[in-house]
């Protein structure tokens, strides 16, 4: 079975590839707005496949990438003060901040950090130890937020208080929208991301067609999915068409998940937010609503760290708006690598220098 | 339930009793019954020695435990070098309170996993630490074979043109542990592939000599050693994923918990580069054998990009392979 649909699969890849050959005339650059897409066009080779006119770039989405210095200096502090428990996914461990990373933090100084799959994880462990307090770097998208909110409300329905959490997540449509309000960067359609969209539905991408006459496709992660999105980017800018398109049609509605996207603005509150290496987007971050405050470590803490400068010769912030290449970064492949990253986009598995680095190879 | 103590590590009457009450039950043979401090035997030919420690958490997941695990491991460490394995030894860190009846079971898949392999445990060693200093038991076991036929069997060895083969599906070790300990359960239970692989190395050197590299590829999968392959040799490799043989259930399993199947751990399965003349008497001779009748041809060894494996992929793109990166999964061997 297995060899028919793989011979299936390749044969429709390759027939939907040559009609993007075909019908694409201009020069166009895409942006694959999701680090999961990122890492499935490097791991499939989509790039080389295309025709020179289409030009993918990859853009903010990692919610790890864009965790600016100050948060995670914030979620050291945190961790440093007296009977912390500080949880966090994985990734987060070995991103710098200014006072350096988590995971350095947790050898040198011993203290109690521990890695989590999720939120609920972290809840757990604060309902064990009840003796101590236990904070959760609160980081992620539409798409891990949800249950975070989730999470939070179950610690306020317990009454729960030693549990709290280090918000910095942020929302998706904002960033779009500034890249698209930053004309130098010249996006002519957007990748959109399958299972962020699940949650938030399509509909809220309408500004994209409607106020910047662009086109985007919500699209799924197999190979083909990305293929068939391209196609159909492809083909509205030839007809000089802009609208949204969903191809992930399996899973995506125009209204999204109501019931996770209602616990989210419950717990959730917009805010603006730094994203690492771009800068602050208006009401593109969440804070606790009021009802929550008390959950907010930074609150409880009374921690109070101001953004930090990069010191860095890191181009992230290029990189996430698609204005360089990774192998572009001086750092790249020598100083800056997964083992050894100087920046976040060579931490996350899903950041663009790590996927480059993985899939294309440093002397690409 | 009995229990293991303290006592059973001191040298004194629980040791023997341990040893003579079930220890030698499952390994009996004329070298370990005579209880001496060392095995003593000739042997007259080139030899192969290896050893290795078994540490895997859960100690017992399907499709194995820790025990078949640490002699099959040995026993293929002695096969990927050409070698028959002979002799065996086995060093047990038990810790204390440890269930005899798991001991026991260990136990008996060693004796059943050395049988089937055909070799024999001629000399060995327990020892007990408190509860909380090592996790339930570890075991090292080494071994000794000998290698009998003129071959020169090295990672450092691949020629361009050779073809690479694998023996089967790959990742169901790794993924088999990992479901285990997640506690996750998939609609088709995925089994640990640990298997002795001595008889289809015997099996492929019948059909050709012309075999230049092989090895088990355990922890970083077959991803790991074809990169290890390609930098020692000093040659390129290209493998096509559509060759690649993967069973759905693990391939599901993977994607679920965001692993690629090549980097996954095997411990039945072994890579192998060998003469493109040879290659197609090789595979032939390896699906005869149960051990590699999944076997295929995945790629070749090529004179371009030395030191890089390339995967072609399904959509016809090509992306570089490399090793395992970043933090290892935990103790899957
Ligand atoms: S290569 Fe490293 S330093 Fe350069 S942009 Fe990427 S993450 Fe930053």
């Amino acid at each position: 079975m297995r060899y028919i649909d793989e011979f299936r699969e390749s044969e429709y890849a390759n027939g939907i590839i040559d009609k993007i050959h075909s019908i694409s005339k201009k020069n166009v650059k895409l942006m694959e707005v999701c680090g999961t897409h990122t890492v499935a066009i490097f791991k499939s080779g989509i790039r080389e496949l295309l025709p020179k006119t289409i030009k993918l770039i990859s853009g903010p989405g990692c919610p790890v990438c864009v965790t600016p210095m100050a948060d995670i200096d914030k979620a050291i502090v945190i961790a440093r003060q007296k009977d912390v428990i500080f949880t966090t996914f994985g990734d987060m461990m070995r991103v710098p901040g200014s006072l350096g990373t988590l995971q350095k933090q947790k050898a040198d100084e011993g203290l109690d950090i521990r890695i989590v799959y999720s939120p609920l994880d972290a809840l757990k462990i604060a309902r064990d130890n009840k003796d101590k307090k236990v904070a959760f770097f609160s980081a992620g998208f539409e798409t891990t937020t949800p249950t975070i909110a989730a999470t939070v409300f179950q610690a306020y329905m317990d009454s729960l208080k030693n549990f709290f959490i280090l918000p910095v997540n942020k929302t998706v449509p904002p960033a779009i929208k500034a890249l698209l309000d930053t004309p130098e960067l010249g996006l002519n359609g957007f990748i959109c991301p399958g299972h962020v969209s699940v949650l938030i539905g399509s509909n809220v991408y309408k500004f994209i067609a409607e106020k910047y006459k662009r086109p985007a496709v919500i699209s799924g992660f197999e190979p083909v999915d990305i293929l068939l999105s391209i196609y159909m980017l492809i083909k509205q800018i030839e007809e000089k068409d802009a609208k949204v398109e969903i191809e992930y049609k399996r899973a995506v509605t125009p209204e999204g998940n109501k019931k996770a996207m209602g616990i989210m603005r419950d717990v959730f509150e917009p805010c603006d937010a730094d994203w690492r290496g771009i800068g602050v987007i208006p009401e593109s971050g969440l804070k606790l609503a009021k009802k929550y405050k008390g959950f907010d470590a930074v609150e409880h803490f009374g921690i109070n760290i101001p953004a930090v400068e990069d010191k860095t010769s890191c181009n992230c912030g290029d990189i996430l708006r698609g204005l360089k290449e990774p192998p572009e970064c001086k750092l790249f492949g020598k100083a800056c690598t997964p083992e050894n990253p100087v920046g976040p986009c060579m931490v996350s598995t899903e950041g663009s220098c790590a996927a480059y680095y993985r899939f294309a190879g440093k002397d690409n | 339930m009995d229990r293991i103590l303290l006592a059973h590590g001191s040298g004194g009457k629980l040791s023997h009793e341990l040893i003579e009450k079930y220890f030698l039950p499952y390994f009996r043979n004329p070298f370990l019954e005579l209880l001496n401090d060392q095995a003593v035997f000739d042997i007259h030919s080139r030899v192969a020695f290896t050893t290795d420690s078994y540490v895997v958490d859960p100690v017992f997941f399907p499709g194995g435990n820790i025990g078949d695990l640490a002699i099959n491991g040995t026993v293929n460490d002695l096969a990927m070098g050409g070698a028959k394995p002979l002799y065996l030894s086995a060093g047990f860190i038990l810790e204390e309170g440890f269930p005899i009846k798991e001991l026991e079971d260990i136990l008996s898949s060693m004796k059943d996993a050395a049988d089937s392999a055909g070799v024999i445990v001629v000399t060995g060693d327990t020892k007990v630490v408190n509860k909380g200093k090592a996790d339930k038991i570890f075991i090292n076991t080494s071994g000794i074979g000998v290698i009998e036929k003129p071959i020169n069997i090295s990672a450092h060895n691949l020629k361009v043109g050779d073809k690479i083969i694998i023996s089967g599906p790959i990742g169901e070790h790794g993924i088999a542990v990992m479901a285990k300990r997640e506690g996750l359960e998939f609609e088709k239970e995925i089994r640990s592939d640990t298997a002795p692989l001595n008889s289809l190395v015997s099996d492929m050197l019948s059909a050709s000599c012309d075999i230049h590299a092989l090895r088990d590829p355990t922890r970083g999968g077959l991803a790991t050693i074809l990169k290890e392959f390609a930098i020692s040799s000093n040659v390129g490799i290209v493998i096509y994923e559509d060759k690649i043989p993967v069973k759905d259930e693990v391939r599901g399993a993977c994607e679920i918990l965001g692993l690629d199947p090549l980097f996954v751990a095997n411990e039945g399965r072994l890579a192998a580069s060998a003469s493109p003349d040879a290659a197609e008497a090789i595979l032939k001779a390896m699906r005869r054998n149960k051990y590699g009748k999944d076997a295929e041809i995945i790629g070749e060894v090529v004179s371009e990009h030395k030191g890089v494996v390339i995967l072609k992929t399904l959509i016809g793109g090509k992306r570089i392979i490399d090793m395992l990166m970043g933090e290892q999964l935990p103790r899957i061997c």
